[in-house]
Order: C-alpha cells, then sequence, then structure tokens
C-alpha cells in the first residue's frame, strides 16, 4: 500500500470534495458489499441445479448450505430492497428538503398497480418499472402542487387526504386494480429468461438498489440537490438566493414519489400481486419510521431503517416464539395478537429514536466506524 | 328532494359534527398551547372510550363513577404523555414532533387492539332507549345527549378561555412564551394543563361515541376526521374548529345524500372531507378564522 489512509476528512479542491465516496477505501468497501450480495443467491442456485442435472457429492452440498441463506432470507433482502428504495424516495423529501408525507404507501400502490397494469396492455415488465414510477410522479404532482406552495406542516394534510383519496380511488378503480379481487401481475423476463424465483429476482432488486440509490447520491451533489438543503435548512435564505421554493418543493415531492412508484413496481412483481388494502395508512407510517430510524437526511441511512423495518417483526416473531407456550405467552396472548405486538414495538420504536437517537442508525454507524478508526486511541 | 331522507341525514350531521368540533376544539388547544400538531388525538377517544368501558362492564361501577374516573385517568393520560414522550422533543423540528404524536397514535391503537380485542363492543346501556318526537323525527335520545355534552363542552371552553385564570395563561402562552413566563406563568405547567385537557375533553367525545355506536378501534377515526375541520376552521382558532367539526359532519352527510340519490359511487361519506381539505389548501389555506401568517411561496 504506497498511500496511507487518511485518519480525516483531509480534502483538498472541491474535486475531491465532490466525489461520491470519501476515500478509497468507502468506494472498494462499497464495490465489495455490492459484489458480496451479488454472490448471495448463488448458493441456492447452484444446489438447484446441481440437484435437477443428477447427484452432488454430500460433502459439497453440506460445505454450500453453510452459505445457502435459503428463500426465506432472500425474500427478506428483496423488501429490504424496495422498501428501501420507496423510503430513499420519502428521505429525499422529508429528510433533504424538511417537508413531510403520510401518504407515501398510496403512491407506493399508485407505482405497483400502474406497473402491474401497463403490464397487461403488452409492455415488458423491465419498460413497465420505470414507466410506473413516472405515472406515479405525475400523480405525486398533482397532490404535491396545493402544498407546495405552503409549509411542510400543511404538504402533511395534504398527503394525508392524498393518502385516504388514493386508497377510495384504489378500491373503485376496477379497470386499474382489480377492485377488490386484487390484480394479479407477472414476474420480469429478459430474453426469454424468467426472473421468478427469489434467487433470479434478487438481482433484479439489487440492479435496481444500485441505480436509485447512486442516482440520489448523484442528485445531492448538483445543483438542484444543494438546492433541496437549501430549502429545508432556511427556506427564506434560500429564497433570496434566488431558489424558487414553489419548484423545489414540488420537484422534491415528484422525485418522492418516482422512488416510491418504481418501489411499489418492484414490489408488484416480486408477489405478483397486488391487493387493494395493502397500501393504509399504517404503511405510510412504516416509511416514515424507516426513514427517521435510519437517520434523516441519510442516503445509507434510507436503507439502514428499510432493514430495520424489515427486520424487526421477524425479531418479535422469534421472541414470541421462543416464550411460546410459558406462562407469559399464556397470560398475553401473544400467538393470537402477534401483528398488534409488531404495531406497538414499531410505534415505541419510532419514539424512542426520536428521543434518544433523532440522527437515525446512519449517525451511530459514522460513530462505530469513528471508534473503530482509532483503535484503541480513541480517546 | 328527499327531504325525508335529507333531513335525518343533515341533523345526523349536526350531531356528528358537534362531535367532530369537539374533537377539533381538543386539538387546536394542543397546537395552540404548545405547537404539537397531535395525530395521536384519536387514541385519546379510543383510549377513553376502552377505559369507560372498562369500568363499566368488568368493574360493574355506575355511569357517573365510571366517568368520573376515566376523567381523571385521561388527565393522567395526558400529562404523562406530554411530560415523557412531548418534553424531550421541545425545539426538535416540526418533522420530529409530527412523527413521536404519529408514534404515540401507533403504539396506543395497536395496543387498545391487544388488549380489547378487534371487535367492536357495546356499552352497557347509560341513556333510555325510546325514541323521542323531535321537528317531526324520530331521534334516539342518546343522539341528544351526545349533541348536549358536545354544546356544553363548548360553553365550558368559552367559559375556561375567558373567565378562569388557567384559561387566560394559556391564552397568554400561546400568544407570547416569553412574555408569558415573565408575568409568572409556568409554560412548562401550561404544556401539562393543555395535554390533559385535550385528553379528557377528547375522551369525553370518545365515551359518548362508545354510548351511541359500541366501542371498536374505528373510533381513532375522528382522530384523522379532525384535520378537515380544523384546515376549514384555520389552524389555531378554536371557534374555527368547532365550526369546522359541524361543517365536515354535515358536509359528510349531504355527500352520502348526493352520492345515495345521483352518483351511486360508494363510500363518498368517509372521502368527501378529504376531497373538500385539498381544495381548502388550494384556495384559502388559512381557513375560516385562522391566522393569516402562513407564508405562501
Amino acid at each position: 500500500m504506497t498511500a496511507m489512509t487518511p485518519a480525516g476528512d483531509f480534502r483538498t479542491s472541491y474535486r475531491a470534495d465532490m466525489s461520491l465516496f470519501a476515500t478509497r477505501n468507502t468506494r472498494l468497501a462499497v464495490l465489495l458489499g455490492v459484489a458480496l450480495l451479488a454472490l448471495l443467491p448463488l448458493p441456492s442456485l447452484i444446489r438447484q441445479y446441481l440437484e435437477n442435472g443428477g447427484g452432488l457429492a454430500q460433502s459439497y452440498d453440506d460445505f454450500l448450505a453453510v452459505f445457502d441463506i435459503g428463500r426465506y432470507g432472500l425474500g427478506l433482502l428483496i423488501q429490504i430492497g424496495f422498501l428501501g428504495i420507496a423510503a430513499l424516495g420519502l428521505n429525499i423529501l422529508v429528510g433533504f428538503t424538511g417537508q413531510i408525507s403520510i401518504g407515501h404507501a398510496a403512491f407506493f400502490g399508485v407505482g405497483a398497480f400502474s406497473s402491474a397494469w401497463l403490464h397487461d396492455h403488452g409492455l415488458p415488465v423491465l419498460v413497465c418499472i420505470p414507466l410506473s414510477g413516472l405515472m406515479t410522479t405525475v400523480v405525486g404532482i398533482i397532490f404535491g402542487l396545493p402544498a407546495a406552495r405552503l409549509k411542510g406542516l400543511y404538504l402533511a394534510i395534504a398527503t394525508l387526504a392524498a393518502q385516504f383519496i388514493i386508497e377510495d380511488f384504489f378500491a373503485r378503480a376496477q379497470w386499474f386494480t382489480g377492485g377488490v379481487a386484487g390484480r394479479g401481475t407477472e414476474p420480469p423476463a429478459l430474453f426469454g429468461f424468467s426472473f421468478d424465483r427469489e434467487e433470479t429476482y434478487f438481482y433484479v432488486v439489487l440492479v435496481a438498489v444500485v441505480l436509485m440509490f447512486v442516482a440520489a447520491a448523484n442528485l445531492m451533489r448538483t445543483r438542484d440537490g444543494r438546492a433541496l438543503i437549501a430549502v429545508r435548512d432556511h427556506y427564506l435564505s434560500a429564497e433570496m438566493m434566488g431558489i424558487n421554493l414553489a419548484y423545489y418543493r414540488t420537484l422534491s415531492f415528484g422525485i418522492a414519489s418516482f422512488y416510491a412508484g418504481i418501489g411499489g413496481a418492484l414490489y408488484a412483481h416480486y408477489l405478483q400481486f397486488v391487493s387493494v388494502e395493502a397500501f393504509n395508512i399504517g404503511f405510510s407510517i412504516q416509511f416514515l419510521g424507516m426513514v427517521i430510524i435510519g437517520g434523516l437526511g441519510s442516503i445509507s441511512g434510507s436503507l439502514m431503517g428499510a432493514a430495520f423495518m424489515v427486520v424487526l417483526p421477524e425479531v418479535v416473531q422469534a421472541g414470541a416464539d421462543a416464550i411460546a407456550g410459558g406462562p407469559v405467552d399464556q397470560a398475553l396472548k401473544l400467538g393470537a395478537n402477534i401483528s398488534f405486538l409488531r404495531d406497538m414495538v414499531v410505534g415505541a420504536v419510532i419514539i424512542l429514536f426520536l428521543v434518544f437517537e433523532p440522527d437515525g442508525l446512519a449517525h451511530r454507524w459514522r460513530l462505530i466506524k469513528a471508534y473503530w478508526k482509532l483503535y484503541p486511541y480513541s480517546h | 328532494m328527499d327531504w325525508n331522507l335529507l333531513l335525518p341525514l343533515l341533523l345526523n350531521g349536526l350531531i356528528v359534527g358537534a362531535l367532530y368540533g369537539v374533537v377539533a376544539m381538543s386539538f387546536v388547544l394542543i397546537y395552540k398551547a404548545s405547537q404539537v400538531v397531535n395525530f395521536a388525538q384519536g387514541e385519546f377517544l379510543l383510549v377513553g372510550a376502552w377505559v369507560c368501558w372498562y369500568f363499566l362492564t368488568e368493574w360493574h361501577l355506575p355511569f357517573w363513577a365510571g366517568f368520573l374516573f376515566t376523567m381523571a385517568f385521561m388527565t393522567l393520560f395526558g400529562i404523562i404523555l406530554q411530560v415523557v414522550v412531548l418534553r424531550p422533543l421541545i425545539g426538535e423540528p416540526v418533522i420530529s414532533v409530527i412523527m413521536a404524536t404519529i408514534g404515540l397514535g401507533m403504539f396506543f391503537q395497536a395496543l387498545m387492539k391487544w388488549i380489547f380485542g378487534v371487535f367492536a363492543r357495546p356499552f352497557p346501556p347509560i341513556f333510555a332507549t325510546e325514541r323521542v318526537e323531535l321537528l317531526g323525527l324520530q331521534v334516539q335520545p342518546v343522539y341528544l345527549m351526545s349533541l348536549a355534552i358536545s354544546v356544553v363542552i363548548m360553553a365550558a371552553f368559552a367559559w375556561f378561555f375567558t373567565a378562569s385564570k388557567h384559561g387566560l395563561a394559556m391564552r397568554a402562552t400561546a400568544f407570547d412564551q416569553q412574555v408569558a413566563q415573565s408575568l409568572g406563568i409556568s409554560v412548562p405547567k401550561v404544556f401539562a394543563m393543555s395535554w390533559a385537557i385535550s385528553a379528557l375533553v377528547s375522551s369525553v367525545a370518545g365515551v359518548v361515541v362508545g354510548a351511541v355506536n359500541g366501542v371498536s378501534s374505528a373510533l381513532s377515526f375522528y382522530g384523522i376526521k379532525v384535520f378537515p375541520a380544523v384546515i376549514l376552521g384555520g389552524l389555531d382558532s378554536i371557534v374555527g374548529a368547532v365550526l369546522g367539526g359541524i361543517i365536515v359532519g354535515l358536509l359528510e352527510n349531504l355527500a352520502q345524500y348526493v352520492d345515495a340519490t345521483w352518483l351511486n359511487w360508494g363510500n363518498m361519506y368517509a372521502i368527501a372531507p378529504f376531497y373538500a381539505l385539498i381544495l381548502i389548501l388550494l384556495v384559502k389555506p388559512y381557513g375560516l378564522f385562522g391566522t393569516k401568517n402562513i407564508e405562501r411561496v
């Protein structure tokens, strides 16, 4: 190694200040992380392939089984992926622009339904996904326009109205959503190869996550991205510096809707069925929870928040299973009420994070990194 | 025009609207005093109604005793929420405070479902059930009672804020915190008191609705219906909140009538206030009586 890793943030040029990754090592770490993620479905794929194509030595199978996280694990990662994309959109709105939306799940649903609807009209799924993002953007801007002229609180209330109006629309618009029965759809396919299993769909989501997160990171380096942050930090000063507040608030809302739409489309083609009831206000609150827990105004935090929100119910479930049948379980009737327990934990976690760690997991992660950077001389 | 259908709907709108007005009033109280937008207002109704239900059916208390216990409980509940959750968040951005109340709402809704189940449970009969004749309409006395209670609460609010010492202290705090402090008003106490009163008044509305329709988690929807009402009335006006609530109640039932007679879309009852909300935000965002200091951009 010719150059040592700097022990701090020593940028000497504007060019360096604008780089996506602070140091070469962070860039390497991120690339390595993505590469490792890309390897994850492989053990499962190989095992299935060899099982179909004939025998596999037991010892090899045992070896691969160690790294095989299974369909369930991959399914969780896929969920983290599409929820993370939608949460990132919300974070651009809430964390970077300082506007609040309580209707994100409705826009997520618009994306899911429009992708399924477009696919029914003969478009290939991989075209439907970005198109549905654009459709959601249009819907988002329609609802964002009246409120974009006003301050954050009013957007919160307008999006609350949007949540109920869109939910009502879903239940009403048979042609678009399939009504109460819901709408089925197909997995994406490319050159005749169908991404119809967790092992293969994982790659679709991974590519989408990388694209969307790099796009967001780049957005924040542009004039527009800095304008959004200026609007958040002090809207009067921003306006004096020539930033058109209404334009940037609407833009931010449009971007948030676009991300929600993409996330929703990925959700639709993963489950291959979209139900009308899925996109309720509780889901919207979960998105807000992801953003708060992950860290307001942090790009990587959005993914951490989504991961937290996906893993949390699993942990609650595991905890409940561990004491199942015991006296505590009998007294509290955990088995039948596990979904309420999950909601309670989510609500409590949101409050606890707001009170004790308002900067979210992203901040905690920075602290952990800072601690190890100078270990053992951190103090 | 089908008056036989319209008149009961309008009366129903007035009764429900008065209840919305009461809840909206307690929402505005918190907003005015502590600048907190309370998304957990509906859960106050829910918790209050369930607690009262519990006292009445499990402890077999007479109604007045159960009601008094509920009011005492809700006062404590409001104070504890303010001190434990909202006080540490003073000075944080609006988003954090809003999120905290949303988290509270989620928490208590799930908790109530866990403890009391998801199905609606009826209150033990409190008022006489014979119907009364009013303006040629058959009306259940429960509804009249609920209207009367709403009016009493509103009158009590009016008295509290114009004549009582604490009410004046609260208005002073809402007007200017620093000046209020310099006059010897304890701002933290005022904050706690506003939450206590808000929880108390909302829970009365919750008990009334519960006595009429049975208690279920649908009660918390009142907390969401509050938003069209307060935006219509102006976010920081108590009179506006009452009027907004009544208008939203009437609007719902009119939408129901229009829907049933001509449109046949279904569900307009629940959704019309939100269309109205978007419209008001477009045309007159500070509402009927709100302070016109919203910066438009």
